[in-house]
């Protein structure tokens, strides 16, 4: 092994096969010799690890430094008003860890505390009220788990296969468990005015992100959260305060929410006339277009996690999800959708949330094209991009939901292709 | 359990300066605008100003910052251009927008008169009002948007979903599959080892 350890899987990975495989061995056959890593005894076997004050609040080890969030400078005039991925080819489970969630920001991360916090509801209730953080953690609390995926998630794939990779294509996502108060609950302490229809939601940032949903969502699961994932929410995903409005598209996720205005008209902001509409072919434009559809991805092997590991036992992972519902099923081809097998569901789907699929099948070297199909409880079926195209043209941006296809080489490489 | 419907006493009432401090939004019918007026002459200097750096000076857009005007009539285009004129349905969300969030970097910064002016600018750069427009509260709502009429209320429930909730084929599906488009003949995804290797 090198001294100075290789800081990307990809590195690590071709390192090790110019050396002999260190990874890649095994499979079944004999060993010629002896391994020294048993028959010597390693460092780690004979001297002493880190105490436990080396690490009050732990990052991952360094030799998955890799397993980050990136960017792609071109998609954006700046990075402040932009966007990066979350690293799905290289997370399994269906938790995201916080610290590498993708962030989405019109006006950059901001820094507040608690302290400074305020949450404003007005509009057509019977006493507007200020909150403040402290007030919020006395509200009866509820736990869930939801996926937030931005409605630009595969835009960049609308005209034809672009990002070479299943976090560049499919990582505008994150799906955590979330500790927050119903916004209900918020809503009836100020007391809702029969005349109300909307609400319009904004945050404290410079953007402001305001947006408008029909109160009848408001009243029904949304939740003014203040934890993710156990912890309080990071900096970059609204601390102390966000808004969660499961299966709904993650613009509307408003993050350091600073008011809730209870109204009787929709706003039409910019984030729901400007951006957040979806252009057809023939120029009208689709409005509150507000639910995330069934959609799926195959996670391994993808363009950034190749197989290396040579014939034999491969492990087809991936995830599925949809705003509708639950994920019923999840069918997987090898042939670029000739021909379907279901996968294996790694645990009981919940609605609204990430689900995780597998499929172990025996790989004998030959090219594949793997596609995977979402199907969610109520039978929607993940269409393919020329099935979303015959609808809506090639400039709809947001709410891409296709089939995706991997093109599997001889050599386990992987590459983002469209098929006929 | 409590119930919920019984309130439970906590926050405290918002006063009216609270509420005037933070609920600025416009709606389309003009609600939420303040008094105030604004010309395309006094617009052009404060554009100029404060604008022009990312927008250009005649709001047509500097390198990959967005363009303000241009683009009627390319819609139905493979590669249309959406900017106020041609797409925005509402003069409101441009006012509520510029006047809540604008310059970039130094939001909330612009008195009500300027923003009146900036928009009326604007408008003027999409060829939408004349060089003489004073735009204000009362003359508002007689600004025709041209994209006003063209948004369609999300119609995939109807469109879409019996389409695509039809039991899917599970073999011979098609007679043959070929590779139609690569991404990595494009190569525009950045180095896998740019990031993690310091």
């Amino acid at each position: 092994m090198n001294d100075t350890p290789n800081t990307t899987r990809r590195g690590f990975l071709k390192a090790g096969l110019a050396t002999g495989g260190a990874l890649a061995a095994g499979g079944g056959g004999a060993a010629a010799n002896p391994d020294p890593l048993i028959t010597e005894v390693q460092p780690w076997a004979t001297g002493l690890g880190a105490g436990v004050d080396a690490t009050p609040y732990g990052l991952p080890i360094e030799y998955e430094a890799d397993v980050i969030r990136r960017n792609v400078p071109w998609l954006t005039a700046d990075v402040i008003s932009s966007i990066n991925f979350t690293p799905i080819h290289a997370l399994d489970g269906t938790i995201t860890p916080q610290g590498c969630a993708f962030e989405r920001h019109h006006s950059g991360a901001i820094d507040m505390r608690k302290e400074d916090y305020r949450l404003m509801i007005n509009g057509l209730v019977d006493t507007p009220l200020v909150f403040t953080y402290a007030d919020l953690e006395r509200f009866p609390r509820v736990n869930h788990t939801y996926f937030l995926e931005c409605a630009a998630n595969t835009g960049m794939e609308w005209a034809g296969a672009q990002l070479n990779g299943a976090q560049f294509t499919h990582g505008m996502i994150h799906n955590m468990e979330y500790t927050g108060v119903p916004l209900r609950t918020l809503l009836e302490e100020a007391g809702i005015q029969p005349s109300a229809r909307w609400i319009y939601v904004e945050g404290a940032d410079a953007s402001s992100n305001g947006r408008s949903i029909p109160l009848e969502k408001a009243l029904d699961d949304v939740l003014v959260a203040f934890r993710a994932n156990g912890e309080a929410l990071r900096m970059e995903h609204g601390y102390p305060v966000r808004l969660c409005v499961p299966g709904w598209e993650g613009n509307m996720w408003v993050k350091w929410l600073r008011r809730v205005e209870v109204m009787d008209r929709p706003v039409e902001s910019r984030e729901e006339t400007s951006k957040y509409t979806d252009t057809l072919a023939d120029g009208t434009s689709r409005k509150w277009t507000w639910v995330m559809d069934a959609k799926s991805i195959i996670t391994s092997p993808s363009p950034q996690s190749p197989i290396v590991h040579g014939h034999g036992p491969l492990v087809i992972a991936g995830l599925a999800w949809s705003g509708r519902g639950a994920i019923e099923r999840v069918d997987v081809s090898l042939d670029g959708g000739r021909n379907w097998q279901s996968a294996r569901l790694a645990a009981p789907p919940q609605p609204m949330a990430l689900t995780r699929f597998y499929l172990e099948i025996e790989w004998d070297g030959s090219e594949m094209l793997l596609q995977s199909r979402a199907i969610d409880s109520t039978g929607y079926v993940q269409p393919t991009k020329a099935q979303l195209r015959e609808v809506r043209g090639l400039n709809s941006i947001y709410h891409n939901n296709c089939i995706q296809t991997w093109w599997i080489k001889p050599d386990g490489e992987a590459e983002n292709v469209e098929v006929s | 359990a409590p119930a919920l419907a019984e309130k439970l006493g906590l926050g405290r009432p918002a006063l009216p300066e609270e509420i005037a401090a933070w609920d600025v939004d416009v709606s389309p019918d003009g609600a939420g605008l303040p008094p105030g007026s604004g010309s395309v002459a006094d617009g052009e200097v404060l554009f100029s100003e404060n604008c022009a750096v990312c927008h250009g000076e005649f709001a047509e857009g500097v390198d990959n910052w967005p363009k303000l005007a241009g683009g009627d009539g390319t819609l139905a285009r493979e590669d249309p251009l959406k900017t106020v004129g041609s797409y925005w349905p509402y003069l409101s969300t441009v006012w509520d927008y510029v006047h809540r969030t604008m310059p970039f970097g130094g939001a909330q910064t612009l008195s009500d008169d300027e923003v009146y002016a900036i928009v009326a600018y604007i408008l003027y750069s999409n060829y939408l009002v004349d060089d003489e427009f004073v735009l204000s509260q009362e003359n508002f709502l007689e600004v025709e948007m041209p994209n006003a009429g063209g948004f369609i209320v999300d119609d995939r429930d109807g469109v879409e979903v019996p389409r695509f909730s039809q039991p899917p084929c599970m073999n011979d599906c098609k007679d043959s599959v070929g590779i139609t488009m690569r991404a990595a003949v494009l190569d525009v995804t950045p180095d896998e080892t740019a990031a993690g290797e310091t």
